[in-house]
């Protein structure tokens, strides 16, 4: 087992290796095809080279209202990125204690997670209309509706972001040693000391991709906000509706800017996270790793 | 006894010494900050999951009409939706016919996710040695989750298309004379684009599961004489379970409620129990629906109870 590889690992490797093919070819095929030439149609071969497609894209030419959509979904994702890291790391604080309920928000984020989505937009949608509808009546006659992106869209996309979170601070704690805390506290640190000069530099990269995955969840969040949204559209569900009735790349160009946006924030909280470990790495101390 | 289990299982869920909690004691007290850390996060799942399930519920058993919503107690949404069954028998209802379509992809992309999602997991948990090569391939395989499920969907337009990829591949190499048409808009795109989505969501708990395997285990199977395929059966599968329980639940559940990718990818053709829900909600029939998510939600939970009988999932995070 120790010397050399088995031939295991070369049948694996292989598969492991089309696996990743799998995964990524479609995806390339596509962002190819988005540089096609005017004449270009859905499928290979190419015809020609040219940025047509996307630039027909930013210009406002195309089915789309690209730009409104963009920033809609933009700051629903921003707004869901911040709530979610922030809602999640406190909550996963409170887990490293017992509490009444503790039980009772645990099952809920993990039947959160597995309910199916169409059933989760479809209540919220409900309840939604049952509050309007009581609006109507017993208010303001006038009254259009309380659903919409910030309201109803950003409660189904935190069911949706919010598990993960906690799952990932699930983590964090799994491997945190309390005794630096405990360290902290004999040292005269309040609580809020603790967190911020102990605590949170700690989990920071961790926190970074519970915002990563905040983000980019959001960011392509389709069967929640299906039902959920109000009146106006999100870039996926714009995508979308644009599978049945497009036949020319338009819909190509649009899932490589909707791509740019997501791999620029992969990369930007990777990048992060990973000085992040580099300067921690450098700059922490040897303390609790024994005496040499 | 327990709790040092526990300690050693994972040091970060108990609180050190007794010293450390009596000093905490003088400040605020520990329950009111854990709600006070806990509450917001309890408020948005009350809010935005808890509250509109029991609407479902509810309005499941209200009246309709052609454009709005009636609140009286009414059986309609439920009758509707199993009309003819009785009088079809033998034959299955639209329900039923739905029900069965839908649990065959289930069936097929849970079967498929499983086999792929386990070799590649158990090759990135036992073949990768290096932590930096194990991180890395392991975010190759996350990567794509972060992106677009819509756009990952159409990316297999262009290689199964009429004029795709495959199909002009197998007429040029003179395997076949026309193009294939079930390779796109079909059951069999359905499943691919299935599998491509979801096998994410079984190599991520397995892989879990598979990592905390005590490597000492595996040469001592191998010391006692165990073959390559005796380990793998009587040591890393049982010790894997529960990541592939979980594993499952993820791929099974989000299936059962799919309508996205099976409305895209069976070019809106093929019938599945998520998709009904989105039809009458369309058509503004939300008794319907909601009696439709009843039913569903309800199937869903009767797998998920059995599945969970196997595996504890609280232990296993």
């Amino acid at each position: 087992m120790k010397e050399g590889r088995p031939r295991s690992f070369y049948v694996l490797a292989i598969f492991f290796a089309a696996y990743v093919l799998f995964l990524y070819g479609p995806m390339i095929a596509i962002y190819v095809l988005s540089f096609q030439g005017p004449q270009g149609g859905l499928t290979f071969p190419m015809n020609g080279v040219s940025t047509f497609w996307i630039a027909k894209l930013f210009q406002g030419t195309g089915i789309v209202d690209l730009g409104a959509a963009f920033h809609r979904s933009l700051l629903l994702g921003i707004i869901v990125m911040i709530l979610t890291v922030v809602l999640s790391v406190a909550a996963g604080m409170a887990f490293r204690r017992k509490f009444r309920a503790q039980s009772i928000l645990f099952y809920s984020a993990i039947a959160s997670l597995i309910v199916p989505s169409i059933i989760t937009s479809l209540g919220i949608s409900l309840e939604f209309r049952i509050i309007d509808d009581l609006i109507k009546a017993h208010w303001n006659e006038n009254f259009e509706t309380s659903m919409g992106l910030l309201t109803s869209g950003l409660g189904a996309h935190l069911t949706w972001t919010l598990p993960f979170g906690l799952l990932i601070m699930f983590a964090i704690f799994n491997r945190f040693d309390p005794r630096l805390e405990e360290a902290a506290r004999d040292l005269g640190a309040t609580p809020w000391q603790t967190f911020r000069h102990v605590v949170l530099p700690i989990i920071l990269p961790s926190v970074i991709g519970i915002g990563l995955f905040g983000f980019t969840l959001s960011w392509d969040e389709l069967a929640r906000s299906s039902q959920a949204i109000g009146a106006v559209n999100t870039l996926p569900l714009d995508l979308q509706g644009l599978t049945t009735t497009v036949t020319n790349p338009d819909i190509y160009a649009l899932g490589t800017v909707i791509s740019a946006v997501s791999f620029t924030v992969i990369a930007l909280a990777l990048g992060t996270i990973h000085m992040l470990n580099k300067r921690q790495a450098a700059k922490g101390s040897d303390a609790g790793k024994g005496l040499v | 006894m327990s709790e040092e289990v526990l300690q050693q299982a994972a040091p970060g869920l108990i609180p050190g010494s007794g010293t450390a909690r009596a000093a905490k004691l003088t400040r605020l007290s520990p329950s009111f900050i854990s709600w006070l850390q806990a509450g917001p996060m309890m408020l948005v799942f009350l809010a935005f999951f808890l509250i509109p399930l029991v609407f479902v519920v509810i309005v499941s058993f209200w009246d309709y009409n052609e454009y709005q919503l009636l609140p009286a107690f009414s059986g309609r949404g439920y009758t509707d939706t199993f009309e003819g069954c009785i009088a079809q028998l033998p034959d299955l209802c639209t329900i039923g016919r739905t029900y069965v379509m839908t649990l065959k992809l289930c069936f097929m992309v849970w079967a498929i996710t499983l086999f792929i999602g386990f070799w590649v997991a158990y090759f990135l948990a036992f073949h990768v040695k290096s932590k930096t090569w194990q991180m890395g391939l392991s975010l190759l395989c996350t990567i794509p989750f972060w992106t677009s499920n819509v756009i990952r969907m159409i990316a297999w337009i262009p290689l199964l298309g009429r004029n795709g990829l495959v199909n002009s591949g197998l007429v040029k190499a003179g395997l076949i004379n026309q193009p294939l048409e079930w390779l796109l808009f079909s059951e069999f795109s359905v499943v691919l684009a299935l599998v491509h989505l979801f096998t994410f969501f079984m190599v991520v708990p397995i892989f879990n599961s598979m990592v905390r395997i005590d490597k000492s285990l595996i040469e001592a199977a191998y010391d006692a004489g165990a073959s390559g395929f005796q380990t793998l059966v009587n040591v890393i599968i049982p010790l894997a379970k529960p990541g592939i329980v979980i594993g499952s639940i993820f791929v099974i559940t989000i299936v059962m409620g799919d309508f996205i990718t099976i409305g895209v990818m069976g070019g809106q053709q093929i019938a599945a129990a998520g998709k009904i829900i989105e039809t009458r909600v369309n058509a503004l029939q939300f008794p319907a629906a909601a009696a439709n998510a009843v039913i569903l939600l309800a199937i869903t939970f009767l797998i998920i109870t059995m599945m969970s009988r196997i595996v504890d999932i609280k232990k296993e995070l």
